[in-house]
């Protein structure tokens, strides 16, 4: 819309005639519709055709439907005070009350929306007539004069501003501009410390007793006497730090004497000196992408992480039997104490979980 | 004209209009015409349940606490009393039991998410299989895949936000695979995580992430997608007197008005009706997290399940070189089958059109047997994203089957190598099996039903002509463009030459592998089976047109 093109689009004061403005052809009207001393009647001018038919197709039906329609109206109206009236009077605070609650809150808020929208529906199908109208569409494309006119001004602007031919102010705009943008990249350092070494060594020490994870309570080696039996065990101390337990936890599994595998130079299998009466300690974070390693099989010895199945032979020092776990877990060396709790004799020899670029 | 309207337009309508002079624009607006077809409800649910997302989160926001803090809990939910967990699953439990309509919010909201990622997916199927990302839409085709990836982006940030068990395990696991990534992972999960898993700060970070930077991306990105939809006009699928050159349809004011608006009350009604019925995240059941605890069965949201999937069925391959770690069994599942369908998706439109070399504006969509072999790739990936996805469960499909769970993994690994190519061929035979089934109903009309016995004794079927109506949707089949076709002397045309040229030759005529329309049907279309030739680059057939002057309104 230009500025030099009369104001079509006001309507006319006395308001008789339609007040959506149409496009005129041809030239257009003195503005005399705004002056002050009145205007020249209009009457003359011929009402164009309507777009849109004034009523329903069919008025009997939509009669009926207007009722229908009212009816789904008031339903939702009366649905939305429920709701209210079911937020007041229902308080939450147990269980079932939260159950009855929800169930107030929820039936009421859907009946509100499902009889609007339903309501909605039966009013555009049934009261509004029906039409179909065609909209032609034009080629998205700018036309070749547009292009040239673009093109003029931007290469003036360019040339105005001296951004092509001072190719001083240019290149140290440039220059400027690219610290300023890696500036709040640096910004981004702090967010976390570099890992170091920190992911090859977990609490476990030399001594460290180990507690029942949930009781938290040191397990003597004579009361862990059940072949079949796994439990997981926790750094004492450490029982709630779950930045510890995240690397630390650990399973151990009594076996009857004589199934454990033991490692000879070039094979797998469990390395004896770090088991203690056939109990043996495997790392519960598997090391494919770090879920607790929880399940147990008694009679086929297999260990099983539920989240993607890899599954390990805990006989034979945890080797891979199946899924996408890439290495073993790790076994932790242990023994007992003088008064015969079980403890750790050191921490795990290679990093537990996942696998990490510095792994190797 | 009625007092209502005409107080309306008199008083407010004037004081807006003498202020921004919109009376003629906001006309046009309201005169706008809006193609109807079922499938194009499918966006208007994303739209929707994208807004559900919006107002049910801000209520959430304003009870829910991200924090990390060790808290003992004390509350409603009696059978955790006592219990050590998380301030954000304590404040999670506490909108769950202890505030009024909380409950029903979290289960709106979750239900929503739940609904936004799955109407995304379906209307993006919906866009490819009906050719509607072709010119002049790619643009809004690449909004649209990149508001996908955000979406479950965001799905994901915000289900582990109550740090219950369930949770937890998902964020060990994007530690696990940013973990596995080479050169940079190790730096990728303590820059995330802020050191060590879990630290105390992903929660937090998580948060403002959720609930800020990827809403109001996607909130960008929806006002984008919209403007560009309606200044481009929408699509619609062929029928009588539907042309690339118009749009045929109900106008904005006030049907589609009246109409989306029904609609979205159904979206909000049908999204409140599930979660007042059907349970969804019971983070209460699963308890909060500890890096020891886990249950069988363990699965994230439908949208992450292809991942997860990928995960499960990917070898334990790991290579060590030079002391350096390539987690091949966590990486690559993880990160390729994501990039090759984002990428895959991303790319399409432009390969599309390479191959066909047609560069004009298509307004009017494909039905999908129109275009086998497109239709045809598409089944091929969502049969390669559906075993994933089934993998992702195959813990409960081994149950259910009562099969082996290896046995499931072993199947899916050939699945996902042979489904696709199964999937692509059935689909092209079934599409061109329908397109002989329109060239039978062109040629010999539609089935009556009513038996005639002739003079000589035999019966026959009467049939009678399809409609106009029908006779425009059948015959809406057109021949693809061919690239350079050769000259009288058989010399390839320019484009054609060399082993790109002959690739690009040789993926047109599979592109454009299609039944001919019957001759002589009477219509005067006979020659819409005509191959065209289209040289790349050919402009618009009514290029001479021109918008008018204004540009307002298109």
């Amino acid at each position: 819309m230009s500025e030099t093109q009369p104001s079509q689009d006001l309507p006319e004061e006395d308001g008789h005639q339609s007040r959506a403005p149409h496009r005129v052809i041809g030239t257009p009207p003195p503005a005399q519709a705004r002056t002050l001393l009145g205007e020249a009647p209009v009457s003359a001018a011929p009402e164009s055709p309507r777009e849109l038919p004034a009523g329903p197709d069919n008025p009997a039906k939509a009669q009926t439907a207007e009722k229908v329609v009212a009816t789904f109206f008031i339903l939702s109206m009366l649905a939305s005070i429920g709701f209210i009236a079911a937020y007041v009077g229902l308080e939450v605070g147990s269980v079932d009350a939260t159950l009855r609650s929800n169930l107030a809150l929820g039936l009421s808020m859907s009946v509100a929306f499902l009889a609007m929208g339903v309501g909605a529906t039966i009013w555009v199908r049934n009261i509004m007539p029906n039409v179909e109208q065609v909209e032609e569409r034009h080629v998205l494309a700018s036309g070749e004069p547009e292009r040239e006119a673009f093109t003029k001004t931007f290469t003036e602007g360019a040339e105005a501003s001296g951004f092509v031919k001072r190719k001083l102010l240019r290149r140290t705009l440039i220059a400027a501009s690219v610290p300023l943008a890696v500036a709040p990249l640096v910004v981004l350092r702090d967010l976390g410390p570099l890992p170091g070494t920190s992911l090859r060594h977990t609490v476990w020490r030399k001594g460290m007793r180990m507690v029942v994870y949930g009781p938290n309570t040191p397990l003597r080696a004579a009361d862990f006497s059940i072949p079949g039996q796994m439990i997981t065990v926790a750094p004492e101390g450490y029982t709630e730090n779950q930045d510890v337990l995240a690397k630390a936890v650990t399973i151990i599994i009594k076996f009857a004497p004589g199934v454990l595998v033991p490692n000879r130079p070039g094979q797998p299998g469990t390395i004896m000196n770090w088991t203690v009466d056939n109990i043996v300690a495997y790392s519960k974070i598997c090391t494919h992408v770090g879920c607790p390693v929880a399940l147990y099989e008694q009679t086929t010895h297999h260990i099983l992480c539920p989240c993607h199945q890899s599954t390990f032979d805990a006989t034979n020092g945890a080797q891979i039997l199946f899924g996408p776990a890439p290495r073993p877990l790790p076994q932790l060396p242990i023994g007992v104490d003088a008064d015969g709790f079980l403890i750790a004799t050191s921490d795990f020899h290679e990093p537990v979980g996942p696998a990490f670029w510095e792994l190797g | 004209m009625s007092t209502v309207t005409g107080k309306l337009l008199g008083g407010t309508g004037r004081w807006f209009d003498d202020r921004l002079r919109g009376a003629q624009i906001t006309r046009t607006w309201l005169r706008k015409i809006f193609p109807d077809h079922w499938s194009f409800l499918l966006g208007e649910i994303a739209l929707y349940s994208f807004i559900i997302i919006l107002l049910t989160g801000t209520f959430l926001t304003l009870f829910f606490q991200p924090s990390m803090t060790d808290v003992v809990y004390h509350g409603s939910y009696t059978t955790l009393d006592g219990v050590h967990m998380s301030q954000a699953y304590a404040s999670t439990l506490d909108i769950s039991f202890d505030v009024r309509g909380g409950l029903l919010m979290r289960q709106i909201h979750h239900w929503a998410a739940i609904l936004f990622v799955a109407a995304i997916a379906c209307h993006l199927l919906r866009v490819f299989f009906t050719g509607a990302f072709r010119k002049p839409r790619e643009l809004n085709w690449l909004i649209g895949v990149t508001m996908f990836v955000l979406a479950f982006t965001e799905g994901l940030f915000g289900y582990s936000l109550p740090d219950d068990l369930l949770s937890g395990t998902g964020l060990r696991i994007l530690e696990g695979v940013l973990l596995s990534i080479p050169v940079v992972g190790t730096y990728l999960s303590f820059f995330l995580f802020g050191g060590e898993f879990p630290g105390h700060l992903i929660i937090p970070r998580l948060y403002v992430i959720h609930i800020l930077l990827i809403p109001a991306l996607l909130l960008a990105l929806v006002t984008a997608h919209l403007l560009l939809m309606w200044h481009q006009k929408h699509t619609q699928m062929p029928g009588k007197a539907r042309a690339d050159t118009n749009v045929v349809g109900q106008p904005f004011y006030p049907y589609f008005m009246a109409k989306t608006g029904a609609w979205f009350f159904f979206i909000f009604g049908i999204t409140a009706l599930l979660s007042t019925f059907a349970q969804i995240n019971p983070i209460w059941i699963y308890g909060p997290y500890n890096p020891s605890g886990i249950s069988a069965g363990s699965q994230p949201d439908w949208y992450m399940g292809f991942l997860e999937g990928a995960l499960r069925m990917w070898p334990s391959w790991h290579w060590n070189v030079g002391g350096y770690s390539f987690a091949f069994n966590v990486f690559v599942p993880a990160l390729v089958p994501l990039g090759v369908l984002i990428t895959g998706l991303a790319v399409w439109p432009f390969v599309e059109q390479w191959i066909t070399g047609d560069r004009r504006e298509h307004h009017v969509n494909d039905r999908p047997r129109n275009a086998p072999t497109r239709t045809a790739l598409g089944m091929a990936g969502v049969t390669f994203y559906g075993i994933l996805w089934l993998e992702g469960a195959n813990d409960i499909v081994a149950r259910f089957l009562n099969i082996s769970l290896y046995l499931t993994t072993e199947i899916a690994r050939y699945a996902i190598f042979i489904g696709p190519v199964v999937a692509y061929w059935v689909t092209k035979r079934i599409c061109l099996g329908l397109q002989r089934k329109d060239n039978h109903l062109l040629e010999h009309g539609v089935e009556t039903g009513i038996i005639r016995q002739l003079p000589n004794g035999e019966y026959i079927e009467m049939t009678k002509p399809v409609s106009d109506e029908m006779r425009a949707v059948l015959e809406s089949r057109k021949e693809l463009p061919q690239i350079a076709a050769p000259d009288g002397d058989d010399v390839p045309a320019a484009a054609a030459r060399g082993p790109v040229g002959k690739l690009r030759v040789s993926l047109n005529r599979v592109l454009n592998e299609s039944i001919p329309l019957p001759h002589g049907n009477g219509h005067g279309n006979g020659h819409a089976a005509e191959p065209t030739a289209v040289t790349a680059g050919e402009a618009h057939p009514d290029g001479a047109e021109r918008a008018d002057g204004d540009g307002t309104g298109t």
